[in-house]
């Protein structure tokens, strides 16, 4: 869990009020505040919803409004590395099933869940844009396209040998 | 001249260009050429070129350009928009993430004809969250063309100004229809705006805007290069230019492909290694989740726009995904519509109920678990919510597609799923 403050941290406090005046005010730039939020901390915590909102002077539920919509906004903690796997037709007709069930039964969670120790969250999701890669997954902070994938490589990636 | 303008540049390992490279290479040289014209005649010769939308929808890049207003002949104050759409994420599209991540100045090139043509002084690229490198390669190739004059103001003495931007999204699909994407930029949630007005009357914050895929605005640079002539001349039809087509699904080699536009499916099969699986085509959808599928007896016409259209298919993206004999058409009807549910924005009560209802039919069916009066459900909605039918945007009329021509095309085999699952897994078909 990260450590939450009563302010939000200077980089991120002018990184948002960057972002206003580059999109053009409050408004425009909510949806990038919480973006900036979950670049620094993984996830965007009721705390710092309150805070950006103050900051952006919005209500919170205005933030929120847009947090629950954008599905690639997280309201709850990950895992270290989130795996964004595809669920898309492309994946599913080059053997996405079988990478699918390895990754669930290696990790011991289901789509929308984070492992017990915390390094992992595992989220559909379709479609990447790697259906040349298919099985095609995204990994970690900078979304880092991965595939073809198969059971081998499941075991592969998650033990670091890629 | 190249017969592959849009990607001929590009480097093997997508590595994008410096400025200095793409100048090297005769990057801005469009540039340069498009602002000593006036911005009528940029705007006629891309109406010359035949250049159609690369988005979906395949609308004249430049008939969408003239509805543009005029400086000071748009009521109000502020300026006129340019967006680019980077949001891809129909599914069996990856052409855009190659064009933004290999291929940024080109872009930026296409964005400054674009917004010069249609009075835009402020140009936006929004990209999906995803794009990582994308993001990143684009926003590199903005500051090292600010640096150089080429954007900001006064762009090579011409006294035309531009200031573009990047802003990513932050995942769903509907940021990807158009007046979605508006609101998306406003701050909003994405739901689709009623039209009229249209954006070029009434689009970000209310000013005049154009939204054009990034592949069309990518394009823009080789018809000033080259002119509208050789633009066409690249075609086998009436529209115009190179297509980038990408095939996926039951290929050897999935990949992107550019070629004349309306090259078959045949040839852009075999291009890619051939039918996998059992090597023998099932059927194929030409432009992506959304397009309605096809069978061998089409593999041999000319994919465009015009023509998808005339097949009862869709162009779409120009991303094709391809089923051999071991795939059940069905099992990919089934991905897609439980993807179009999950993404449907949730404001029109047909697509935000209906589209779950497909899903969970077209799921029991494939378990085993359907019954009979679920086929006629499955009819019934794919006839009252087809193209055209009866919600603000074409979400749900473009998942319709693919069910209703399914329902015709394979209408046997949907009988056959109601007798215990499906029957190509089981091993009976």
């Amino acid at each position: 869990m990260t450590p939450q403050t009563s302010h939000l941290p200077e980089p991120l406090r002018d990184a948002i009020l960057g972002a206003m005046d580059s999109f053009g005010g409050a408004r425009p730039a909510m949806l990038e505040s919480l973006r900036l939020i979950q670049h620094e901390e993984g996830w965007v915590s009721d705390d710092r919803l309150a805070q950006a909102a103050a900051l952006l002077g919005v209500s919170a539920a205005e933030l929120e409004n847009l947090a629950t919509f954008y599905s690639m906004i997280f309201r709850r903690p990950v895992g270290d590395t989130v795996i964004l796997l595809c669920d898309g037709a492309s994946c599913w007709l080059n053997g996405g099933d079988a990478v699918r069930d390895r990754l669930m039964e290696r990790l011991g969670i289901g789509f929308g869940q984070t492992t017990a120790d915390g390094k992992y969250t595992l989220i559909n999701c379709a479609c990447l844009g790697g259906c040349d890669k298919a099985p095609a997954a995204a990994l970690g902070r900078d979304r880092r396209l991965v595939g073809p994938l198969d059971a081998a490589g499941v075991d592969a990636l998650l033990e670091g040998r890629e | 001249m190249t017969e592959t303008p849009l990607t001929g540049r590009a480097r093997a390992d997508r590595a994008p260009h410096t400025l200095s490279e793409w100048q090297a290479a005769g990057g801005y040289e469009a540039v340069a050429r498009a602002l000593k014209l006036p911005p009528s005649e940029v705007l006629d010769r891309v109406d010359q070129a035949n250049l159609n939308g690369r988005g979906g929808a395949g609308f004249p890049a430049a008939k969408k350009w003239k509805f543009m207003p005029e400086p000071g002949k748009s009521p109000g104050d502020g300026p006129s928009y340019l967006v680019v759409n980077g949001d891809e994420m129909e599914p069996g599209a990856f052409k855009d993430r190659f064009l933004l991540e290999a291929l940024p100045h080109q872009l930026v090139e296409g964005a400054i004809i674009t917004a010069y043509a249609t009075h835009a002084s402020v140009a936006y690229v929004l990209i999906r969250d995803e794009y990582r490198t994308a993001i990143a390669n684009v926003k590199r190739a903005i500051l090292e063309a600010e640096a150089a004059g080429l954007l900001g103001r006064d762009i090579l003495g011409s006294g035309f100004s531009l200031t573009m931007k990047v802003k990513p999204s932050a995942g769903r699909y509907i940021v990807g229809e158009e007046t979605a994407l508006i609101e998306s930029l406003e701050g909003k949630r994405a739901v689709p705006r009623k039209r009229p007005p249209f954006p070029a009357q009434s689009g970000l914050f209310g000013r005049p805007t154009t939204v054009n895929n990034v592949e069309t605005i990518s394009l823009v640079p080789h018809i000033l290069e080259h002119g509208p002539q050789w633009f066409r001349a690249l075609s086998r039809t009436e529209e115009g230019g190179t297509k980038l087509y990408a095939v996926s699904g039951r290929v050897h080699k999935p990949g992107l492909i550019e070629a004349p536009m309306g090259t078959t499916a045949r040839e852009l099969i075999e291009r890619s290694g051939g039918v996998s699986g059992n090597g023998v085509l099932r059927c194929f959808q030409p432009g992506g989740g959304a397009s309605g599928f096809l069978e061998a007896a089409e593999l041999d016409i000319p994919l465009d726009f015009g023509n998808c259209a005339k097949a009862g298919s869709m162009f779409g993206t120009g991303t094709m995904i391809v089923l051999d004999q071991t795939a059940c058409p069905i099992g990919v009807l089934a991905r897609h519509q439980r993807f179009y549910a999950r993404e449907s924005c949730g404001w029109c009560t047909p697509c935000r109920d209906g589209l779950p209802w497909v899903a969970r039919i077209l799921d029991a069916l494939e378990e085993g678990t359907a019954r009979p009066g679920d086929l006629e459900i499955l009819r019934m909605t794919a006839r009252e919510a087809g193209p055209r039918g009866r919600t603000f945007c074409d979400l749900m009329g473009g998942a319709m597609s693919p069910l209703a021509t399914a329902l015709a095309r394979f209408g046997d085999l949907f009988e056959a799923h109601l007798d215990g699952g499906c029957p190509i897994r089981r091993g009976i078909l």
